[in-house]
């Protein structure tokens, strides 16, 4: 995208012109389908949860291991049939940021580079979306972590 | 057990608005909401403030992306406390190894049995 700066005055009536034509996003229309689509998702979450608490002896908190790992699961079925990414046009943020989202991510990019090669293409691609998460969340993690241990070692807080 | 069901359908719901809102308002690319996510997630574990919400909402606060963050440092501040130092970078990945190796799993075997549409 071009900045404002090195706009000629023509582009910049264009820039003003397309604004005014623009849709506007249904924002609360938005919003009310993430709310649902996301509560959802985590429902079938929450009851999974309660199923390997029952079933296979984990506790309230270590039962988010598992209950992730199924969801990535079901997350890999219905990307490969292509459910996911038609709810994610209609729910937008409500299917992308539980963490089935972050599976869809990852296996669709898997699926869609597989005809260049599984080295290559499947291994190379895979974390093509999906890897500004893992930095990100891989690097602030580091930050906040090693703040607090020093801050024990030194304050003893 | 209907009260949780019933609150992580409200906070996961919640947590989705936030990362719709950062969508349609603020005009972040899914990219960079879901990175944002994840560091809000990873600095409110750093104040101790997302254990809590695991606790009241269940999936609700486990599900959504931001538990990601929030378990890369328990899992950190974990091994720190046994081994030192060092420790943030062995326990990273100890509390939420099941995501990511998931992920890479079931995107391998979902490559080797569907073909990519259209």
């Amino acid at each position: 995208m071009a900045g404002k700066k090195n706009t000629t005055p023509e582009q910049q009536q264009y820039q003003q012109l397309q604004q005014k034509h623009e849709k506007k996003r249904p924002v609360l229309k938005n919003c009310i389908k993430a709310f649902f689509i996301g509560g959802l998702i985590c429902t079938i979450g929450q009851a999974i949860s309660y199923f390997y608490i029952y079933f296979f002896n984990f506790t309230e908190q270590s039962v988010g291991n598992p209950t992730v790992a199924t969801m990535v699961f079901l997350s890999m079925l219905l990307t490969g049939f292509g459910v996911y990414d038609r709810l994610g046009q209609f729910a937008g943020a409500g299917s992308a940021v539980p963490v089935t989202g972050f599976g869809n991510a990852v296996i669709s990019a898997a699926i869609e580079h597989r005809t260049e090669g599984f080295v290559l293409g499947v291994g190379g691609n895979m974390f093509k979306l999906a890897g500004s998460v893992l930095l990100f969340g891989v690097f602030a993690a580091f930050v906040v972590a090693l703040i607090k241990t020093l801050l024990g070692i030194w304050g003893g807080i | 057990m209907l009260a949780m069901f019933f609150w992580a359908f409200v906070i996961g719901g919640l947590i989705c608005v936030i990362g719709q809102l950062l969508f349609d308002v603020a005009k972040l690319t899914p990219g960079h909401t879901l990175s944002l996510l994840v560091v809000i997630g990873a600095v409110l574990a750093g104040f101790g403030l997302y254990e809590p919400l695991i606790n009241f909402a269940g999936a609700g606060a486990s599900i959504p992306i931001t538990s990601f963050g929030n378990s890369l440092v328990n899992g950190a501040l974990q091994d720190a406390n046994n081994h030192g130092l060092i420790g943030v970078l062995t326990g990273m990945f100890q509390v939420t190894s099941s995501g990511v190796s998931a992920a890479i799993i079931f995107g391998f075997i979902g490559a080797l049995v569907f073909k990519p549409k259209g």
